[in-house]
C-alpha cells in the first residue's frame, strides 16, 4: 500500500465527512484505496449479477456500442470509464432497458441477468426496472415533497405499511437524512444539486432493488457533494450491485472494486469495451496500451 | 432582449448621424402604433356600444334581468334566467364529456401513439375545430336531432332515475342535443392543447419515474398530470368559455324555448342563441334592447373566462396553444 | 477469506432476484390497470376520429349529389334549384374586405409586440392581454357591436359590416401567429443588419418580413378559414336572406354561403335540404383544404426557419 493509502485507510476509520481534503502524493497515479474488497480472487469468487456476452447496440443503422461482453458480480462497485462518446451511458442503460424509449433502438447479443435475458421474450420490463434501479446524470426529483419523492415508488408497489420508516432509512442510506428530517413535507425542487442527487440516490433505493445503476452522478455537481456520493457507495454495496458510469477515472479508482474500460474499437471507431478487471490492475498495470493511455491521462 | 438592445443603438447612431431613415424608423413605429391603439379602441368601444344598447332594459330591469324567468316581449317582461340557465347546463355538460374525452386523447397522442400515427391522428382531432358552426348546427339539425329523437325514450328508460333525463318530449330538440353539438365543438381545444402539456413534461422526469419500476400509466398518474395540472384547468375553462358562447350551432338544436328543467331532455335556451333568433325580428324596443342586454352578460362571461384562463395559466402559454388550436 | 455476504441479506428481500423477469408483487395487478388505461385512451381517439368522420360523412354523402359545375356558377333558382354562385361571390367578397382590414392590422401589431414593445414591457402585455380578451369574445357579440357601430348609423345591413365584423374575429388570430413567426426569425439576422448601420424600417421591409412570411401566410389562411365559417356576426350585420342575384355592392346586403344555409334551415323545405348540404360541402371541403394547405406550408416554413 502507498503511503497516501495507508493515510487514507485511517481517516476511512471514521464516520465519512463530506467536504475532507485528501492529500495527494502523486497526481499521475492512481492508487489503491482500501475501501476496496481486498483481493482479485475474492472478487472472482462472487456471483454473476449480470453476464453480458457480444452486446451491440445499434440506433438506427449505426452502431453505438459494439462487442461488448463481462460479467459484473454481487456486492461489489464496478465503474465505466472511458471518453466521452464511447458508449458507456449506452451501455449502462441498455441493462435496465432505459433505451427502449429511443425508436431506432436495437440491442444484439445476450444480457444475462441473474440467468435471465433481459431482452428475452415475455420479459416484463417494468419488472426489470424494479430490480435494477437508475440514478441519472442530472438530479431529476419530482415536483413534489421530498417525502413524497420517497414514498412515490414504494407505494405504486404496494409497500404501504411503514411507510414512514422506509423513507426515513432510505434518506439514512443516502445520507441525506440530517439534512431533510425537519423539512420532508417542503418540495424538493428548494434542495441543491447535490441534496436533489442524494434524493434521487434515496428514491432509487426506497423500493429496495437488487441493482444500482448510476449514470455519471456526480458529473453536475460540486466537490463536496460528489465526496459525498462518493461515500455512499462504500456503504451501498453491502446491500446492492453498483455499477457507476463515470468519465472522473479518480474517481473510478477511488470508490470502485472493478473497473470496466470503454473506448472506441481501433478498426471500425465504434465504442467497445476495451479492458476489464480489478480496479488496481486496470490502473496500475493495464494490459492494453489505450487502457494505459488513458489512465495515464495521455488522452480524455 | 437583442431587439432592445437594437433599437438603443438604432436610435442613438440615427440621432447622432440625423438620417433621413429616421423618419422611416419613426413611420414604423407610429403605424404598428396605431395597430395596437385600433386594437385597445376596439376592445372600448365594444363594451360602450353595448352598454348604450342595453341601457333602455338596463334601466327597465336592473340586475333582476339574470334572474327574471319569463320572457315575454309582448307584456314588457324579458328575464334572462332561462338563457343564462341554458347556456350553463349545455356547456358544463358538454365539457363534462369533453374534459374526460379530451385528456384522454392527449394521453394517446402524447404517450401511447407511435409518431407517425399521431401525425395523423393529431390533426384529424385538430380539424374538429376547424369544423364551422353552421355546418355543426345544420347537421345537428338534420341528423343528430332525429338520432336523440329516437334513443330519448331509450335514454329515459335506462337513466331516468337520475333527475337529469327525464321523460322524452317529442322532437328531440333539447338542452342534451345541444351540449353533445357543444362536445365536438370543444374537444378539440381541450385534446390538443392538453397534448401540448404533457409533451412539455421532461423526459428526465418520466424516464426517472419510469427507472423507479413503475408501469407507464403510474408515471402518467404521478408526474404527468400533476405537474401539468394548472395549464389543463386552464385549457378548460378556455373550451368552456367557447361554449359558453356558442349561437348558430345551438340555435339549430336546442328548440329556443324559455324554461328552466332539470331534465337536460328537454328544449331551452342560451344567451347567444336567443340573440341570433330573435335579432332581426323584434316587435318592441324593450324585446331589442333585452337582447342587447344578453349580448352584454355574454360579453362579461367571455371576459371572465379569457382572464381566468390566463390566471389559472401562469407557467405554460396555452394561449399561444389555444390560438393554435382554434385557429385551426 | 469472507464469505458472500449476499446469503446473510438473502432473507430481507423484498423479491427473489434469480427469478425469471416477470410480473411479480402487485406488478400483474398494476400492468392490468396500465393496458386498461392504454385501452380506454385508445378507444378515446377513435370516438375523437370517429366524430370528425361522422359529420364529413354526412356532409359529403347528402351534399355531393348536388355538386356539378353548374352548382358553382349559377345563381339560386328558388330554394330548390339553382346553384350558390352569388353566396359564394358575396362570401368572398366579405372575406376579401375582412383580410384587407385584419391582415395588415394585424401583422402590425405582431410586429409592435416584437420590434417596439418587449414581451416584458406594460405595453406589450396590455396589447397581448387586449388580444387574448378580443379573441374571448363570443363572435355573436362581435356581431352585435359591428351592428351598432355600422348598421344604426347607416340604417342598413350591409356586407362591409359583415366584413369588418369578420376582421374583428380574425385580427387577433393573426396578430398571435404573426408575433410567433416575427419571434422565430433569428436575432442574428437582426444584428447583422444592424451593424451594416441599415435603418429599422428597412430591415424589418426586407429582411424580417420575408423570412416571416410562411408563417405569416399560415397564420392569414387559418384565420381566413376561420372567419369564412362564421355565421354569426355576418347573419346579424348582413342579414339578406333569399337572394336570387348578384349582389356585389358591399355596402348593400351581400349573400353569403352560411347565411344560405341558415335560410333553407329556417325555412324547413326538405326538398331545398339537399341544396343546403351542397353548400356546406363546399364550405367544408375549401375550410379543411385550407388548413391542411396551412399546416404543410408552417411545416415548410418551420424548415427553412431552421436553416437560417
Amino acid at each position: 500500500m502507498t503511503v497516501w493509502g495507508e493515510a487514507e485507510e485511517r481517516a476511512r476509520e471514521d464516520d465519512p465527512v463530506p467536504g475532507r481534503v485528501r492529500i495527494r502524493t502523486d497526481p499521475g497515479t492512481p492508487t489503491l484505496a482500501s475501501r476496496r474488497t481486498e483481493g482479485a480472487r475474492i472478487n472472482d469468487s462472487r456471483p454473476v449479477v449480470f453476464d453480458i456476452r457480444d452486446m451491440t447496440v445499434y440506433y438506427g443503422e449505426s452502431r453505438a456500442l459494439m462487442d461488448t461482453s463481462l460479467k459484473i458480480r454481487q456486492h461489489l462497485v464496478t465503474a465505466v470509464i472511458g471518453p466521452s462518446g464511447c458508449g458507456k451511458s449506452t451501455f449502462i442503460r441498455s441493462l435496465n432497458r432505459m433505451n427502449d424509449s429511443i425508436p431506432s433502438f436495437r440491442l444484439t447479443g445476450e444480457v444475462l441477468y441473474h440467468g435471465h435475458d433481459v431482452y428475452g421474450p415475455g420479459v416484463n420490463r417494468v419488472e426489470v426496472r424494479r430490480r435494477i434501479g437508475m440514478v441519472f446524470q442530472k438530479p431529476n426529483p419530482f415536483p413534489k415533497s421530498i417525502y413524497d419523492n420517497v414514498a412515490w415508488a414504494p407505494r405504486n408497489l404496494g409497500l404501504r405499511e411503514g411507510l414512514d420508516d422506509r423513507v426515513e432509512r432510505a434518506l439514512k442510506q443516502a445520507a441525506l437524512w440530517d439534512e431533510v428530517k425537519n423539512r420532508l413535507r417542503t418540495s424538493a425542487m428548494g434542495l441543491s444539486g447535490g441534496q436533489q442527487q442524494r434524493l434521487c440516490i434515496a428514491r432509487a433505493i426506497a423500493v429496495e432493488p437488487d441493482v444500482l445503476l448510476l449514470d455519471e452522478p456526480a458529473s453536475a455537481l460540486d466537490p463536496v457533494s460528489t465526496a459525498a456520493i462518493e461515500d455512499l457507495m462504500h456503504s451501498l454495496k453491502s446491500r446492492y450491485t453498483i455499477v457507476i458510469v463515470t468519465h472522473n477515472m479518480q474517481q473510478a479508482a477511488r470508490v470502485a472494486d472493478q473497473t470496466a474500460f470503454f473506448s472506441l474499437d481501433r478498426v471500425d471507431q465504434v465504442g467497445t469495451l476495451i479492458e476489464y478487471g480489478d480496479t488496481d490492475v486496470i490502473f496500475r498495470n493495464p494490459r492494453d496500451t489505450r487502457t494505459r493511455d488513458y489512465v495515464t491521462g495521455q488522452f480524455g | 432582449m437583442s431587439s432592445r438592445a437594437i433599437s438603443i443603438t438604432g436610435r442613438a447612431r440615427g440621432r447622432a448621424a440625423g438620417r433621413p431613415s429616421q423618419t422611416g424608423d419613426r413611420v414604423l413605429f407610429a403605424l404598428c402604433a396605431f395597430a395596437g391603439l385600433v386594437v385597445a379602441a376596439a376592445l372600448v368601444e365594444i363594451v360602450y356600444q353595448l352598454v348604450s344598447n342595453s341601457s333602455p332594459a338596463i334601466s327597465r330591469f336592473g340586475l333582476g334581468f339574470l334572474v327574471h324567468q319569463d320572457w315575454n316581449p309582448n307584456f314588457g317582461h324579458m328575464g334572462a334566467a332561462t338563457l343564462i340557465y341554458g347556456t350553463a347546463v349545455s356547456s358544463l355538460m358538454a365539457l363534462a364529456i369533453a374534459g374526460p374525452l379530451g385528456i384522454s386523447i392527449a394521453i394517446y397522442l402524447s404517450m401511447l401513439a407511435s409518431p407517425r400515427v399521431r401525425g395523423v391522428v393529431g390533426p384529424l382531432v385538430e380539424m374538429l375545430a376547424a369544423v364551422p358552426s353552421i355546418i355543426y348546427g345544420f347537421w345537428g339539425l338534420i341528423v343528430l336531432v332525429p338520432f336523440i329523437h329516437g334513443i330519448e325514450p331509450g335514454l329515459h328508460t335506462v337513466l331516468g332515475w337520475i333527475p337529469l333525463f327525464g321523460p322524452a318530449q317529442t322532437t328531440g330538440l333539447s338542452i342534451f342535443t345541444a351540449g353533445l353539438v357543444l362536445t365536438f365543438m370543444i374537444l378539440p381545444i381541450v385534446a390538443s392543447l392538453s397534448r401540448d402539456l404533457f409533451l412539455t413534461v421532461p423526459n428526465e422526469l418520466k424516464e426517472g419515474a419510469a427507472a423507479l419500476g413503475a408501469t407507464q400509466w403510474e408515471v402518467i398518474r404521478g408526474v404527468v398530470l400533476p405537474s401539468t395540472v394548472s395549464g389543463i384547468t386552464a385549457a378548460m375553462v378556455l373550451a368552456l368559455g367557447r361554449a359558453l358562447g356558442e349561437a348558430i350551432a345551438i340555435s339549430f338544436v336546442i328548440g329556443d324555448v324559455s324554461q328552466i328543467s332539470r331534465s337536460l331532455l328537454k328544449p331551452g335556451a342560451t344567451l347567444a342563441e336567443r340573440i341570433v333568433n330573435q335579432f332581426l325580428g323584434t316587435s318592441t324596443n324593450l324585446q331589442l334592447a333585452s337582447l342587447w342586454y344578453a349580448g352584454l352578460v355574454l360579453l362579461v362571461i367571455g371576459l371572465v373566462t379569457s382572464l381566468a384562463a390566463r390566471l389559472i395559466a401562469r407557467r405554460f402559454d396555452v394561449e399561444r396553444s389555444y390560438a393554435k388550436a382554434v385557429a385551426v | 477469506m469472507t464469505p458472500p455476504l449476499d446469503i446473510a441479506l438473502a432473507e430481507e428481500r423484498l423479491f427473489d432476484p434469480t427469478a425469471p423477469l416477470v410480473a411479480s408483487g402487485n406488478l400483474r395487478r398494476r400492468g392490468a390497470m396500465d393496458r386498461l388505461i392504454r385501452i380506454l385512451a385508445t378507444i378515446a381517439a377513435g370516438i375523437g376520429v370517429a366524430m370528425l368522420g361522422v359529420v364529413v360523412y354526412s356532409v359529403v354523402s347528402k351534399g355531393a349529389p348536388v355538386i356539378g359545375v353548374g352548382f358553382f356558377i349559377h345563381n339560386p333558382v328558388g330554394l330548390v334549384a339553382g346553384g350558390i354562385a352569388n353566396s359564394l361571390l358575396g362570401t368572398l367578397e366579405i372575406i376579401a374586405i375582412g383580410t384587407l382590414f385584419a391582415l395588415p392590422l394585424g401583422v402590425l401589431t405582431g410586429l409592435y409586440l416584437t420590434e417596439f414593445a418587449g414581451a416584458d414591457s406594460r405595453t406589450g402585455r396590455a396589447l397581448k392581454l387586449g388580444l387574448d380578451v378580443m379573441q374571448g369574445i363570443p363572435t355573436i357579440v362581435v356581431g352585435l357591436f359591428v351592428y351598432g357601430l355600422i348598421v344604426l348609423p347607416l340604417h342598413k345591413e350591409s356586407g362591409f359590416a359583415a366584413a369588418v365584423a369578420l376582421a374583428i374575429v380574425m385580427l387577433p388570430l393573426i396578430a398571435r401567429s404573426s408575433q410567433e413567426v416575427l419571434l422565430l426569425v433569428p436575432g442574428t439576422l437582426r444584428e447583422a443588419a444592424d451593424a451594416l448601420g441599415v435603418s429599422r424600417w428597412r430591415t424589418v421591409l426586407t429582411v424580417i418580413l420575408p423570412a416571416a412570411m410562411g408563417g405569416i401566410a399560415t397564420g392569414a389562411i387559418l384565420a381566413i378559414a376561420r372567419g369564412a365559417g362564421e355565421t354569426a356576426p355576418v347573419f346579424i350585420c348582413d342579414g339578406i336572406f333569399n337572394t336570387q342575384t348578384t349582389q356585389l355592392n358591399p355596402f348593400a346586403g351581400v349573400p353569403s354561403v352560411p347565411t344560405y344555409i341558415l335560410t333553407i334551415a329556417d325555412q324547413a323545405i326538405p326538398d331545398a335540404f339537399a341544396h343546403a348540404w351542397g353548400a356546406a360541402f363546399v364550405l367544408l371541403v375549401v375550410i379543411l383544404l385550407a388548413n391542411v394547405a396551412a399546416r404543410a406550408l408552417l411545416a415548410r416554413s418551420r424548415a427553412k426557419m431552421g436553416m437560417l
